[in-house]
Formats: C-alpha cells, sequence, structure tokens
C-alpha cells in the first residue's frame, strides 16, 4: 500500500492537484465543481470578493476544511482522511494563517523548532541552527527568546512562516497572510513573500494584496461563488480581465488603490 | 477553656486533618491522571472516544460520593474481594482514594474542557498544519495551554476534594477527621459546638491558602495572547 504510494508521487507531475472539488455548507455551496494544478516553483494568487470561497480553497488543502466531492492530490499522493497519514502530508505543506496562531506558551524559537524536532525527530541543536537560520532569514532573529504576544503582528506573521518553512515544505499556502495587519506592517510581510517566491518556493496565496499578485504571481486566480470564474497571468487579468464578476471587483478595487 | 483544650490531649486533631491530606493529595493526583485521559477522550476526534467520556463524566458526575465510596468498600472489596493493600486499615484508605479519585476525574475533566475552550481553534489548526497528529497537537501545544487557562476550576476541585475527603468516613477510614469528631462528639457531649468550630476552622485554614494559591497562580501561568 504504502509502496504504491510512493510509486505514484513524482516531482514531475503538479505539487497541488484538485480534481472536481465540491463543498457544501448546508444551501452554500462553498466549493463549486473546482479543478486546479499549481506546478512546482508556480506562484498563483487567489483572489476573489469575500465569500467566494477562496480561504476555505485553501484550507481544503490540507484538509483544515474536508470537502464533500473530489480529490485533492499533493505530489501525486491522494490526501488521507485521518491519522498519521494525514499528518505526514501536512508535514510537507506549510501554512500561514490570517491570524498568525503561533503557539501562545513557546518562545519564538520553540515556535520554529516545535516541528523539525517532534515532526521529523531532528536533534534539539540543529533545530535550533535551522531556526535560527530561518528567523534570519525573516529578520526576527534577535526576538528568538521572547513570547509571541511580545511581538508587533508582523513580526508574528513572519515567524508564522519561518515555523512553516522549518518543516522544508513542497508548498506553501498563504490564507490571508496579511488581513490581520496594521498597514505600515503588511510589506515587511509581502517582501517576505516575494523573497520566497523569487527563490522557486511553490506558493498558494489567498490575498487581497493586488501588488503582491502583480510583483510575485505567475498565475492568478479570480473566485466567486464557489468557482473559479477566471486564471491568467497578472498582467493580463489586471489590464484585460474576461469575465464580468472579475471587471466589476477590479473596478471595485480601483477607487481604493 | 481548659475543658477545650483537653480535646487537644486526648485525641490526635492534627493527625486527622493528616489523613484528608493524605487522602486528598493521593485522589488529587488519581484524578488529574484519570481526568486529563477523560478529557482527551472527549475532544479526540473520534466519535467513540467522545462517547466514552461522556458517559463516564455524567455517570459518575451524577452519582452521590458517598455511594461511590460505598460501592469501593461494599461491592468492590466486601462483594467482589478486590484488596488493594494487604495492610486492613490501609486497604480502607487506598479503598477511599480511588473512590474520591474516580468520582473528582469527572469534574477534573469538566475543568480542563473548559481549559481547552480558553485555547483559540487556530493553535490547533497550527499544529495540525505543522504535521502533529492528535495526541502530539493535544501534548504540546493544547493541553499546556488549557492547564493555564483551568487553574482556577482545577482549584475549585481541589477545594472541593479536600472537604470531600471527610466522606471517607463511609467507607470505614476512621482516623480521618469527621469520623474523629464523631468519636469525640460521643465522649464529650459537653462542649459540641466547640469541636464543631474546630473541624470547621481546620478545613478553612487547609483550604484558604489553596483558593489564594490558584488565584495568584492563575494571573501568573495565564498565556498572553
Amino acid at each position: 500500500m504504502k509502496s504504491d504510494h510512493q510509486a505514484q508521487a513524482s516531482s514531475e507531475g503538479p505539487i497541488v492537484q484538485l480534481t472536481g472539488v465540491n463543498k457544501h455548507y448546508g444551501a452554500l455551496h462553498v466549493l463549486n465543481g473546482i479543478n486546479l494544478e499549481v506546478t512546482k516553483g508556480e506562484v498563483v494568487v487567489i483572489l476573489g470578493p469575500s465569500g467566494s470561497g477562496k480561504s476555505t480553497l485553501c484550507r481544503a488543502i490540507n484538509r483544515l476544511e474536508t470537502i464533500d466531492e473530489g480529490t485533492i492530490k499533493i505530489d501525486g499522493k491522494t490526501l488521507p482522511e485521518e491519522g498519521k497519514a494525514l499528518a505526514n502530508l501536512r508535514a510537507d505543506v506549510g501554512m500561514v494563517f490570517q491570524s498568525f496562531n503561533l503557539f501562545a506558551h513557546k518562545s519564538i524559537l520553540e515556535n520554529v523548532t516545535l516541528g523539525p524536532m517532534k515532526v521529523k525527530g531532528m536533534k534539539k541543536d540543529e533545530a535550533k541552527k535551522l531556526a535560527m537560520q530561518l528567523l534570519e532569514r525573516v529578520g526576527v532573529a534577535n526576538q528568538a527568546g521572547k513570547l509571541p504576544a511580545q511581538l508587533s503582528g508582523g513580526q508574528q506573521q513572519r515567524v508564522a512562516i519561518a515555523r512553516a518553512l522549518a518543516m522544508k515544505p513542497k508548498v506553501m499556502l498563504f490564507d490571508e497572510p496579511t488581513s490581520a495587519l496594521d498597514p505600515e506592517m503588511i510589506n515587511e510581510v509581502l517582501d517576505t513573500m516575494v523573497g520566497l517566491a523569487k527563490e522557486g518556493m511553490t506558493m498558494l496565496v489567498v490575498t487581497h494584496e493586488m501588488g503582491f499578485a502583480r510583483k510575485a504571481a505567475d498565475r492568478v486566480i479570480f473566485m466567486a461563488d464557489g468557482q473559479i470564474v477566471e486564471q491568467a497571468t497578472p498582467e493580463e487579468f489586471f489590464t484585460n480581465p474576461k469575465s464580468d464578476r472579475a471587471k466589476d471587483f477590479l473596478g471595485k478595487l480601483i477607487t481604493n488603490h | 477553656m481548659e475543658n477545650y483544650l483537653s480535646i487537644f490531649t486526648e485525641y490526635d486533631i492534627p493527625g486527622a486533618f493528616w489523613v484528608n491530606i493524605q487522602l486528598t493529595f493521593w485522589a488529587a493526583i488519581g484524578a488529574l491522571v484519570l481526568g486529563t485521559i477523560l478529557a482527551l477522550l472527549r475532544i479526540s476526534p473520534v466519535g467513540s472516544f467522545q462517547a466514552l467520556g461522556t458517559s463516564y463524566v455524567n455517570l459518575i458526575r451524577n452519582t452521590p460520593l458517598t455511594i461511590i465510596i460505598l460501592f469501593c468498600v461494599l461491592a468492590l472489596y466486601g462483594q467482589l474481594g478486590f484488596v488493594l493493600s494487604s495492610d486492613f486499615q490501609g486497604n480502607f484508605f487506598r479503598l477511599a482514594v480511588l473512590g474520591l479519585a474516580v468520582y473528582h476525574a469527572a469534574f477534573v475533566c469538566e475543568a480542563i474542557r473548559s481549559g481547552v475552550n480558553t485555547v483559540p481553534l487556530g493553535q490547533a489548526e497550527a499544529a495540525r498544519a505543522i504535521g502533529l497528529s492528535f495526541l502530539p497537537a493535544a501534548r504540546l501545544v493544547i493541553l499546556p495551554q488549557a492547564f493555564r487557562g483551568a487553574i482556577v476550576p482545577l482549584g475549585n476541585t481541589l477545594i472541593a476534594l479536600i472537604k470531600n475527603s471527610t466522606v471517607a468516613a463511609v467507607g470505614s477510614v476512621a482516623t480521618e477527621s469527621s469520623s474523629v469528631m464523631k468519636t469525640m462528639i460521643e465522649f464529650r457531649a459537653d462542649i459540641v459546638i466547640p469541636i464543631f468550630l474546630t473541624f470547621a476552622v481546620g478545613f478553612v485554614i487547609i483550604v484558604i491558602p489553596v483558593g489564594l494559591l490558584t488565584t495568584w497562580a492563575s494571573k501568573k501561568l495565564a498565556v498572553a495572547r
């Protein structure tokens, strides 16, 4: 059984593959026939009005939300329903949340070392070294001994990115990573994300930051009412949207940006 | 006054309280371990585990402690020959500890569950997202925060346990304070009210520091968010 899974897995195919994914919240059809592939090194930005299902889609990819129909594959392996197999697969998928969700009782350093030590069995010294490198990279190494509540939102979110990176994920999911931040802190997080994108990280980003989509995305996906309405390169999407929904959405943004 | 003070030389009152403290100590450890397991069952993703935890809490929490301790002594030991110590008195002591632990575990479970409710859902999601399965996520992320959020209700359960340890009297633990008090009242009917007051004040002296300590600890250990 296990060897079958491994045989299926290959780095040639898409890293994330959703086929015919449907989900309902009661009468609300929150994901409606979603088909999506993200290839290695690709940066995909999901845009859309609130309630369009983009966060649910992002969360479904590491099964923080269950789906009613369809299949989700990570690097060729079908997402298991529960148990150890699911935990193992989640370890390959980095997740950054809107509300940071740093472990509130652990120091910044411990937040980053927890996964490598407890999930991958890495030795403490090694995990600490890795964590310090990552904290250095996101620019909060000097805060390593503090608790999350002592950091600003922007710093916390950068730690959350380091925590996800410490697992050496195959893909990083960002669920509105800057929506809970004060305006002056948004850029420090976006800069970190742009840096990741440039280094070739496979990323799926749900965001309202059009600037990030323009700068870093390989592909923009526009969702509305649980469906993927349009997908295009950022250049094409922002200058020449095809669907009325996208035109309407972008039209409303112009007044703000 | 001398009449009253003579009870302290005739009877070992501090020793009687000491038995209650010992009952409380061992029962508290048992209740904490069992209660934590029950809380894990109740928050686990497996439906049958949840049902098991819920059934335990509903059955035990709604049964009088007296009946549980009598059950331990008369049914477990008397009927089924369940022996916890070869020492005759020690056996009753341990059976009473068992009854107290089993009973208070239900309350510990609910206290911990209230603590779990103070931990934002995002903490569990983040734990799962880095690849921790249920038990490691509970042990490393959820429970450490839940215990800190549950210090006050756990303290209340401990206070109830200290006082409820007197119910061990029905389980033939003759050395604990309420049994000793009963004996004293039988022989010293002239000073019934001072005897009652002595034991009441004794328990107040034991319990007050627990309340102060839990209030202090809950502030000191609160998780900053």
